[in-house]
């Protein structure tokens, strides 16, 4: 019925859209853009629609644009219709129907106009008006995404739209530049100054864009105006990278700041006035990156300005404010006050000016900080109470004058009525205490007391933990606590199994005598417990300290492995490491990295030409990129072995593209990411070169001791690392696993092993498994195809299909797959395509039909796949002139997977929903 | 590799009730169900301020602004500096502001069409063409009952067909050809204390900051300039792309050609080494006895340092705790509302009249078995008071060049609680 009557009022706007009169025609579109904006399908009525493209009437014909947008995509046939009006209003007289023209034809994303697209671009970037030219920006960034194959033509055109003097295109063309070419800094040069004149007159949107970029751009032409701030640069691990002499160089030569980088920050200035949030944010990254550490404080009271704004711009500019004020307390402190929380803010905004609070926290201000930290514990809003105690915490470790009043407030906290707040109080004083335990047996005797009233499972483990660890300072209460938990062990929650396991090893280790038996009946209630961490620490446990005849050697050292000595842990602000991306950009916000993020590089060591910015000298094509490679050169000097050489007589020859990329790469100072850089060389490297590899690694651990890597190692020798590692007792252990699929499975399994392993030997291990598969690079590629079509079944046409694994172009749900065609018959096949029509409800990108398949000829192509996720079979028909062939293609799990990497915070959280 | 494509993809409206109303796509379709993470994120909000303005997506990034109840929801694809979408929203929402007069799902749905022609103007490929209200309206006329029944008429349209000369000009923000007959241009200083007073009485921290609006219907092209007696006083100061920097750096004054109609000329910031005048005090005995299911709830106000002025439309509300069943309170003047679900006390006082101060005095009952509650309520201050900056600054003049005619010149002052809380 529904249906019937929509049907109806389609009819009824189909006659309307006919009609000769003008305001019938207008009132249909209305109601047309009505169901779009609802989200409507009205795709049926786009012949009617089509028609009135032509139409007089401006209003109607913008409204046919919004349609035609919308629907292009979907009917490309019949928007081809279209074309002829758009080409010829290209031409009109008034300048704001040509744009209108032009943004409209770049918009319908028809693969077929291309060549139309191209043409009409190239001419639009050369009219009169500017704001034409404008609009020729914006098309080439859709051109782009529509066919990446026009790159090199585009890049011509926006070097061509990048002279342009106009502060209207400007914006625009840096916008078009950074989607499309944005590792082609040397079309800069030439536009360096005139953009930083241009900058205060562009509009506002376009002023984020061209800061940005030319962030990007200063940091790699000019070199670093801290030289004289000797901490921060050791901070930076720029030492790493730099060899000895070179430093030695920079430092009797004096510092003097290119002027063209004077330029940028003193053009920049007066934005941070601007009253878009976005620039001010954009001008305050600048000068973050960019300036001289004693010129960063004026970037300070706009920042706080922001503050006032909406609620989302205090979420991003307390995110941003938190990682600066890590590195730069002294820059926020005299504006405290602003961040102080008020009970009407969100609670992400109070947990972020909290955050802030802490970091800014020294021993002038603390008695201020921690009297208004009073105020927030008593907060209604009790998620916010938790991250006060955490903070207090910190606040403990940080300023060891303190460390004794905030243990004395926490443990007064432990009466607290609400759970949560006891709960968090239990875990930030059992952190505490790590670091000075002798001195407060009364407090764990106190904890022990509250035990019984406490409920939250996390609390009462770490109680239990503390109970165990500091067994030797309560030895008459801890036994006792075993006995009551050996009654409740059913009951109990995993973690606090765990921990009661722990607590009856530890027990039996120092006091045997009274708790042997306690001790079995627990181990016996663990080896049937329905979860398979229980049962495997109780096993393991079991074969540690009770000496049998077959548990070797390893019991001996029971008791040095589970009393080891464990340094407190390091209360740290979750900001911490959040410098490795850019200020101000997506990805520092999501502590991700977001795809099409483009790194800011390190200083240069020596800087580039700077002439090449001068406007009037014309100079060689070819010299920036051999500049280029300089730079690289003496930024890669870590790597100096024969491969380097090799890459270094690429880079002359091949294009440019490959350099800043292995630039990029190798001068990033994220130690993530300059491995995983290394496992993709090694990869592909022989067997002879491992060692080498080993060696390197080696260099690498001794340079960041707490990290360690693991590459390319047989687990036996796995295994024998991670126990030189508890034996030298590492708390944090990343392991780095840079291994093929093929090794991944056994390795992983004997991974396991060891961390359960592990987990008994420290209770508060924190482990990470960086596994380093990006989703720009699959690990492992099969080579193997599966066959789509035989030859006899295809009367002489053979098809096979193989995943590429790799991102598909054709749309980002899209499974790639590569096709084989091969023709095995006599005669050349012709048209070869897929049909139009699919059984099954996959969205199919097809190839392009091929027009002509010669006998034993063979022609490979690529098509996208839609599974919705699922491994039901794409069914589709496989055509040539005379035949139809039904074919189908099953993908395996594996394949409709993306690796991806993620924060060891993200894995550990997605671990926990997953346990078992 | 294929770069995907930046900035803004799609955008969805949202109301209160968690409904798609609607929709609008810049590029490829992105399908509606990609809001299915931002309904998820709004679930877990206990408010629907608690919803984090950036979602991370399998393959899109969801940034959301939240105003006048609905939700913009922008879908976006690859890096981009999550304020430029922000303030492009609030802009957005700004402009349907403007052209509407409310931003409601009411509005939005009857100008549907309005607001899928300013949407296309206001945004290419998802990068932000034209935002400036003035060229907007040169682009899209706003709706007026007039001009809707005209058009129905004649079949005339809301749409301009030249293209806007502020675009090209050097003064994008002003349309050409402005005339008036009755040529004005009036500007409030309009400030704000934000402060949060604790329980003794004193000041934790006190902050005034203040804007200059304008409404400007002046013919041609005049150049005007402001000046202040006290400059000084200004600390931090944003302004309109409209005022001449290097002027207000070298001597002080704003020198502008301002846009055509209603405008933000300025927000500034009180340096802070001046001491902030707190017009009103609140006298409060909230109490809480254990094992009592009643407590004690007094409040009283009075005026403070207020230079002689009237306090008034003051308002006084307070979250009180969830233990809290009810309250039976008595207001000395004005009336005074409580809601059992929200726990939301609010009492609209009206003017403080300083011979006769308004209390409000009571009980109010506790769940039984409840226990005392932690922490006493905070209270939030609204009040306004005419004819006062409070900071002290003063408009010294204003002229006009490169117009003959004489305009009509008026400023008005004003102070208004901003963030005003009293911690109890």
């Amino acid at each position: 019925m529904l249906n019937h009557r929509f049907l109806c009022r389609n009819e009824d706007l189909k006659e309307m859209l006919e009609s000769n009169k003008e305001s019938l025609k207008l009132e249909a579109m209305k109601r047309i853009v009505g169901l779009i904006a609802k989200g409507k399908n009205a795709s049926e009525l786009f012949p009617a629609v089509v028609k009135n493209v032509a139409s007089k009437n401006i209003e109607l014909k913008k409204l046919v644009y919004v349609y035609l947008v919308r629907y292009a995509e979907e009917q490309q046939d019949l928007a081809l219709l279209s074309i002829s009006t758009f080409q010829r209003a290209l031409k009109d007289p008034n300048q704001l129907i040509r744009a209108s023209a032009l943004r409209v034809l770049s918009s319908i994303r028809v693969p077929i106009i291309v060549p139309i697209m191209m043409l009409a671009i190239k001419e639009a970037a050369t009219d009169l008006s500017p704001y034409v030219r404008k609009t020729a920006a914006h098309a080439i960034q859709k051109l782009y995404s529509l066919d990446p194959d026009q790159k090199e033509h585009l890049i011509e055109v926006i070097e061509k739209l990048l002279k342009d003097k106009s502060t209207l295109v400007a914006g625009s063309v840096v916008m078009a530049f950074e989607e499309v070419c944005p590792d082609r800094i040397d079309l800069i040069h030439k536009n360096y100054r005139k953009l930083c004149n241009l900058l205060v007159d562009v509009e506002e949107w376009g002023q984020v864009v061209i800061i940005h970029m030319l962030t990007r751009y200063a940091r790699t032409q000019f070199v670093s105006p801290w030289r004289e701030d000797a901490m921060f640069d050791e901070n930076n691990e720029k030492a790493f990278y730099d060899s000895e002499e070179e430093r030695k160089v920079e430092q009797t030569k004096p510092y003097i700041m290119d002027p063209d980088h004077r330029l940028l920050l003193r053009n920049t200035k007066p934005l941070l006035q601007s009253r878009n949030t976005a620039v001010v944010m954009a001008v305050s990254q600048l000068y973050w990156h960019l300036a001289p550490k004693h010129e960063l404080s004026i970037i300070t009271k706009s920042l706080v300005r922001l503050l006032r704004s909406h609620r989302e711009v205090q979420y991003v500019v307390l995110q941003n404010i938190a990682t600066m004020s890590i590195q730069r307390k002294g820059m926020f402190e005299p504006f405290m006050k602003s961040f102080y929380v008020r009970s009407t803010d969100a609670t992400h905004i109070k947990t972020l000016k909290l955050e802030i609070l802490t970091n800014l926290a020294n021993e002038a201000n603390i008695s201020t900080i921690l009297r208004e930290f009073q105020t927030y514990v008593k907060s209604q809003d009790k998620a916010f109470a938790a991250a006060t105690i955490q903070a207090i915490g910190r606040c403990a470790t940080n300023i060891s004058e303190v460390t004794d009043t905030c243990l004395n407030g926490l443990v007064l906290l432990l009466s607290n009525r609400d759970e949560t707040v006891v709960a968090e109080s239990v875990v930030v004083i059992k952190k505490l205490l790590q670091t000075q335990p002798s001195q407060h047996s009364d407090i764990i005797k106190h904890m022990a007391k509250l035990f019984d009233n406490i409920t939250v499972p996390m609390a009462r483990a770490s109680i239990l933990w503390l109970m165990g660890e500091y067994c030797e300072h309560v030895p008459k209460i801890a036994p006792d606590v075993l006995r009551k938990m050996a009654k409740t062990f059913t009951n109990e929650e995993d973690i606090v199994k765990l921990q009661i396991v722990n607590l009856a090893a530890k027990l039996y280790l120092t006091n045997s005598k009274q708790t042997k038996l306690l001790t079995q009946y627990i181990l016996n209630l663990g080896k049937y417990d329905q979860n398979y961490d229980i049962r495997d620490r109780t096993r393991f446990i079991r074969q540690l300290i009770v000496p049998n005849e077959k548990s070797g050697a390893l019991s001996k050292y029971a008791r040095r492995i589970l009393m080891a000595p464990k340094p407190a842990p390091v209360l740290q602000s979750a900001f911490k490491d959040r410098d490795r991306f850019q200020l101000g950009t997506l990805s520092h916000t999501l502590n991700s990295q977001a795809s099409g993020y483009l790194e800011l590089s390190d200083w240069p060591a020596v800087a580039p030409d700077q002439s090449v910015r001068n406007v009037e000298v014309v100079e060689p094509a070819g010299a920036p990129a051999l500049r280029k490679s300089k730079t690289a050169k003496s930024n890669e000097k870590f790597y100096s072995d024969s491969e380097e050489e090799e890459e270094e007589e690429e880079e002359g020859s091949s294009s440019e593209e490959s350099v800043s990329e292995s630039e990029s790469e190798e001068n990033s100072d994220d130690s993530n990411k300059s491995s995983s850089s290394q496992s993709e060389k090694s990869s592909s490297e022989s067997d002879s070169e491992k060692k080498k590899k080993t060696l390197k690694n080696k260099k690498l651990q001794q340079q960041k001791p707490d990290i360690l890597i693991i590459t390319y190692l047989p687990p036996q020798i796995m295994q024998k690392t991670l126990l030189l590692i508890i034996m030298t007792k590492y708390i944090l252990i990343h392991i780095v696993l840079s291994i093929s699929t093929q090794f991944f499975v056994n390795c992983m399994c004997s991974l396991l092993h060891l961390c359960v392993f592990l987990a008994c030997q420290f209770d508060v291990v924190s482990w990470h498994v960086h596994v380093s598969l990006q989703a720009s690079s699959p690990v492992f590629v099969p080579e193997t195809s599966h066959e789509l079509l035989h030859r006899m079944t295809g009367k002489g046409l053979s098809a096979q299909y193989r995943f590429t694994r790799q991102p598909c172009i054709y749309g980002n749900s899209m499974v790639s797959l590569q096709l084989t065609l091969s023709n095995s018959s006599d005669q050349a096949l012709e048209n070869i395509h897929i049909s139009e029509k699919s059984s099954t409800g996959q969205n199919i990108h097809r190839f392009n039909a091929i027009e002509r398949l010669e006998p034993q000829a063979s022609v490979t192509v690529s098509m996208g796949v839609d599974f919705n996720d699922s491994t039901q079979a794409a069914n589709f028909q496989l055509c040539t002139k005379e035949d139809e062939f039904s074919v189908s293609i099953q993908p395996a799990v594996g394949e409709l997977l993306l690796p991806i990497t993620m924060s060891e915070a993200d894995f550990t959280k997605e671990q926990e929903h997953r346990a078992g | 590799m294929l770069a995907a494509a930046k900035m803004i993809h799609s955008l969805f409206l949202v109301n209160a009730s968690g409904d798609i109303f609607l929709e609008k796509h810049w590029k490829s379709v992105v399908s509606r169900s990609v809001c299915d993470y931002f309904f998820e994120a709004l679930e877990r909000a206990t408010e629907p301020e608690n919803v984090p303005p950036v979602i991370p997506t399998p393959h899109h990034f969801l940034i959301n602004v939240l105003r006048h109840r609905i939700y913009f929801v922008a879908v976006i694809q690859s890096e981009v500096p999550p304020l430029f979408v922000i303030e492009f929203l609030h802009r957005v929402v700004d402009t349907f502001q403007d052209y509407f007069g409310v931003c409601s799902e009411a509005a939005i749905k009857d100008n549907v069409v309005v607001v899928y022609e300013l949407l296309e103007e206001m945004l290419d490929n998802g990068f932000p063409l034209a935002t400036e209200s003035n060229i907007l309206k040169e682009l899209i006329k706003p709706p007026t009952i007039l001009r809707t029944v005209v058009n129905t008429i004649t079949g005339s349209t809301n749409v301009g067909e030249q293209l806007p000369t502020g675009q090209l000009s050097v003064v994008p923000w002003r349309r050409t050809g402005v005339k008036y007959t009755n040529n004005e241009a009036y500007f409030d200083v309009v400030e704000e204390i934000d402060a949060i007073i604790d329980k003794s009485g004193s000041t934790i921290t006190a902050e005034i900051q203040g804007v200059i609006d304008a409404c400007v219907k002046l013919t041609g092209m005049p150049d005007l300039t402001l000046s202040f007696m006290n400059p000084r006083l200004l600390d931090d100061v944003s302004f309109h792309p409209c005022v001449r920097f290097k002027r207000w750096e070298a001597e002080r004054i704003l020198s502008f050609i301002p846009p055509d109609g209603n405008f933000r000329l300025l927000s500034y910031h009180v340096s802070s080494q001046n001491l902030v005048a707190i017009p009103v005090y609140v006298k409060h005995n909230i109490s809480f006895r254990e094992g009592s299911s009643q407590g004690r709830f007094e409040l009283t106000l009075g005026p403070k340092q207020t230079m002689g002025k009237a306090v008034e439309s003051v308002l006084v509300s307070s979250q009180l705790p969830r233990g809290v069943l009810n309250a039976n309170l008595s207001p000395s003047q004005g009336t005074y509302t409580f809601d059992p679900v929200t726990k939301l006390l609010s009492w609209d006082v009206g003017k403080i009249n300083p011979q006769k101060l308004p209390s409000l005095k009571g009980s109010v009952s506790l769940q039984t078995g409840a226990s005392k509650p932690d922490e006493n309520p905070t209270i939030n201050i609204q009040f306004k008071i005419q004819q006062l900056a409070i900071s002290g600054l003063k408009v010294n003049r204003l002229d006009m060049y490169g117009e003959k005619y004489k305009p009509f010149k008026g400023i008005k002052y004003m102070t208004k609680a901003g963030k005003f809380q009293v911690r109890t």
